[in-house]
């Protein structure tokens, strides 16, 4: 049985790296692993997603409507956005966090209120505001490892060891508030 | 053996070294970029940057030629550039295996277009292998040399976006040792004449016919037979999201190998099938061989031609299901379409652009495709690479014949001036035109990741290198009126493209400042100086004008009650917002307020 993970947000919050360190648990739980990316154009500014699936054998690297079992969504709007891959039986992880649009930003368009109440009716949603907590630990730039460590809670992988993965992954300098990041968001 | 998690292009590129490959070249393009960005890493492979695509294929076809094997990978649109040398290199053949690598990209994620390359391998007369997976994609492109070589012909190696882009286990092999064709001259070979490529081609048709008849039984082709029921024939990713939707309830002919077709494999396939789907994406290219080969199968009825396939598409189409999923209010989500960044060097020029009536912008492929959307609306026209400056030179033709009094401008990235602008300026100097020419120099290859240029003083593999000078080359080809400003010094922009707009003669405007985003080199940071300090709005000087949200930058918001707020974490300070300000209500963090 093949399993989805949809990881959206906006450029600069640390998505594909998540992707990646999610990727070599997944690997080193015995996984067959697919990994799929956006790049070019498409990155200025705008949306970011990367969608991870994993199974004994898996076929199509990208995730069908209603059939993502997991979405991480590192922005408000953005989990929003992509809602509709959510199988409606599946998870929500959402970092209520908001980055104004170009649209919004020069006034055109108002940032949509009631995004979180809308999204808790119509689906199994789990709230971590990361930004806030990774600006505790002392840096917003970790809240991409907040919310790996609350997805990694719903995972309960047996053999992977997330410590070690994230030591060799990330840049030694940053490797004690990672490990403390991942902490903060399993035990949320 | 060692395992991998790889992307498609790190994949190919992890091939061309275990294939004992010697010389890479290529131009960047999404969604190929990665392949020789990849191979350079390897000090055993020769790798370049070449100024575009038509080059680098020219540059292989000689390394093939003298004997070694070679690779060049450029994007979809970039075969177009270098089809030219393509169908001859068809003609004479190869020495050396000699790979092109076309990745192409199906619903347009970073693309003018969507054209299907896979017409190219029939047009030009060469084999096409594709890969559905990171796997095949270092397997299949080994194999493609040992079938460049048998045959002595070129091999055309199609991935697409998915494929490029999707990471997958790899089972790593070893580099096999190059062996090397001792060069001798020969001219009825390799030289392309009439008289040599009449007796060329007559070969070529000869040597297709071998390679349908080996294909025949080649390994890039698979059957899995499961039911009778239904087959579907298929290559590439269609064959990932094929399986995913059908499993074993079908039987799959899964074609690596696409020209020239195996037409016994698939009619001994086919006779085994109640059903046959042909799943592919974009183009009925293998429907199309089905059909003449008089078989009844399905495929463009139900599979759409254009945009990218995937599985819920296969699923809604051929099984009829459609999925469930989360239904939501719309009107939470308000688009987050791409912009220029924070500090982007061409923002002042799009500004100033924006403001100016009666010119037509032909724009070009880079980041300063951008300069297109809201607010700034900068723009006319944008066809292909290098377009921008002989687009604008027939802009002018026809204001002059209609009398309009339309300036034509022309505005161009260097690395793009650098792949095929120069020759569209050369066309207006000779032909005394009178466009003018904006050549954007953010000292990089910017949209594509970052990528060195003739322009930057560095190779691909990092070595030092002469910097083309851009304003010595223009004046070369003949332009007079040539200056050289910042463009984040919104007067200087003004009073250049003042006189570029007066001017009866080709004028060219060299804006130069780095791309907000490159790592600066020590060089570079001694000749780009940044005043430090970043920009806020002084509350009581602001009038809640928003004339500075009309640069467009991500860095600045607005609030009715509050006025333009400055995001601190991202203002680079470039200063632009404080230029247009016309209160002097932005102010540089740590002046005097």
């Amino acid at each position: 049985m093949t399993r989805s993970i949809l990881l959206v947000g906006v450029g600069g919050q640390g998505i594909i790296l998540t992707s990646k360190i999610l990727a070599k648990a997944l690997i080193n739980e015995g996984f067959d692993v697919k990994m799929s990316e956006v790049h070019g154009m498409a990155q200025r500014g705008g949306s970011v997603t990367t969608q991870v699936r994993y199974g004994e054998k898996v076929f199509s690297p990208i995730i069908g409507k209603g059939k993502a079992d997991i979405l991480v969504a590192f922005e408000e709007m953005e989990a929003m956005r992509y809602i509709e891959f959510l199988n409606p039986e599946g998870v929500l992880i959402v970092n209520p966090h908001r980055i104004h649009s170009a649209p919004i930003s020069r006034g055109a368009s108002k940032y949509p209120d009631g995004i979180i109440d809308e999204l808790k009716n119509k689906v199994n949603t789990v709230v971590i505001n990361a930004s806030e907590e990774a600006k505790k630990i002392g840096n917003i730039r970790v809240q991409n490892i907040i919310l790996l460590g609350k997805l990694a809670k719903f995972l309960n992988l047996k053999k992977a060891n997330w410590d070690d993965i994230l030591k060799n992954n990330i840049k030694e300098k940053y490797i004690d508030i990672n490990l403390k990041a991942f902490e903060t968001g399993l035990n949320f | 053996m060692k395992t991998e998690l790889l992307s498609g292009n790190e994949a190919v590129a992890r091939g061309a070294y275990e294939a004992g490959v010697t010389v890479a070249s290529a131009y960047p393009g999404t969604p190929s970029t990665e392949i020789l960005e990849n191979i350079a890493q390897y000090k055993e492979i020769y790798s370049e940057w070449a100024p575009n695509e038509k080059v680098s294929l020219e540059m292989v076809a000689g390394t093939s030629i003298a004997g070694a094997r070679s690779i060049c990978a450029m994007k979809h649109v970039g075969l177009n550039v270098a089809a030219d040398p393509m169908f001859t290199f068809a003609y004479i053949g190869t020495e050396g295996g000699c790979v092109i690598v076309t990745a192409d990209d199906p619903g347009l994620h970073s693309s003018q277009n969507e054209q299907d390359n896979r017409y190219y391998a029939r047009h030009a007369k060469i084999p096409m292998i594709e890969p559905s997976d990171s796997q095949e994609a270092k397997d299949f492109l080994i194999k493609a040399y040992e079938i460049s070589e048998k045959f002595k012909i070129p091999v055309l190696f199609r991935m697409t976006t998915r494929v490029c882009h999707s990471k997958g286990m790899v089972t790593l092999g070893e580099r096999k040792e190059p062996s090397f064709k001792k060069y001798k001259r020969n001219i009825s070979a390799f030289v392309s004449t009439p008289a040599n490529n009449r007796i060329h081609h007559s070969q070529l048709e000869k040597k297709l016919k071998e390679i349908e008849e080996y294909n025949n039984s080649c390994s890039l082709n698979k059957i899995e037979l499961n039911s009778g029921e239904i087959g579907i024939i298929t290559s590439g990713i269609s064959y990932q999201y094929s399986k995913e939707v059908f499993g074993n309830d079908a039987s799959y002919l899964k074609i690596g190998f696409t020209f020239p077709l195996p037409r016994d494999t698939i009619l001994n396939f086919s006779k085994k099938m109640k059903k046959i789907y042909v799943v592919e994406e974009n183009e009925p290219i293998i429907e199309n061989y089905c059909r003449m080969l008089g078989l009844d199968v399905t495929g463009k009825e139900k599979i759409p031609v254009e945009g990218e396939l995937n599985p819920d598409i296969v699923e809604e189409k051929l099984l009829n299901i459609k999925n469930e999923f989360i239904k939501i209010n719309e009107e939470k989500i308000v688009s987050r379409p791409p912009t220029l960044c924070s500090g982007c060097p061409h923002r002042g020029i799009f500004y100033e652009l924006s403001k100016r009536k009666n010119v037509a912008i032909s724009g070009d492929i880079g980041c300063y495709t951008l300069g297109s959307t809201e607010p700034l609306n900068a723009m006319d026209t944008i066809i292909c690479m290098g377009a921008s400056i002989s687009a604008a030179h027939g802009f002018s033709k026809a204001f002059e014949k209609s009398n309009q009094k339309i300036k034509a401008i022309g505005v161009i990235g260097d690395s793009t001036f650098f792949h095929s602008g120069i020759t569209s300026l050369l066309d207006i100097t000779y032909n005394r035109g009178n466009a003018a020419v904006i050549i954007l120099d953010n000292r990089i290859t910017a949209m594509t990741g970052h990528q060195e240029n003739p322009g930057t003083g560095y190779t691909l593999k990092g070595t030092e290198t002469p910097e083309v000078n851009i304003e010595n080359l223009v004046k070369a080809l003949g332009v007079k009126n040539v200056e050289t400003i910042n463009p984040n010094n919104l007067k200087q922009v003004n009073e250049a493209l003042d006189r570029a707009i007066e001017s009866d003669e080709p004028y060219v405007i060299i804006t130069k400042w780095p791309c907000a985003l490159k790592k600066l080199k020590e060089e570079e940071k001694e000749n780009f100086k940044k005043i430090p300090g970043i920009f806020k709005v002084n509350r009581e000087k602001c009038r809640k004008c928003k004339m500075c949200l009309k640069a467009g930058c991500p860095s600045i918001s607005f609030d009715e009650n509050i006025g333009s707020i400055i995001d601190e974490d991202t203002c680079v300070g470039c200063s632009v917002c404080a230029q247009i300000c016309p209160f002097d209500a932005i102010e540089r963090e740590g002046d005097q307020l």
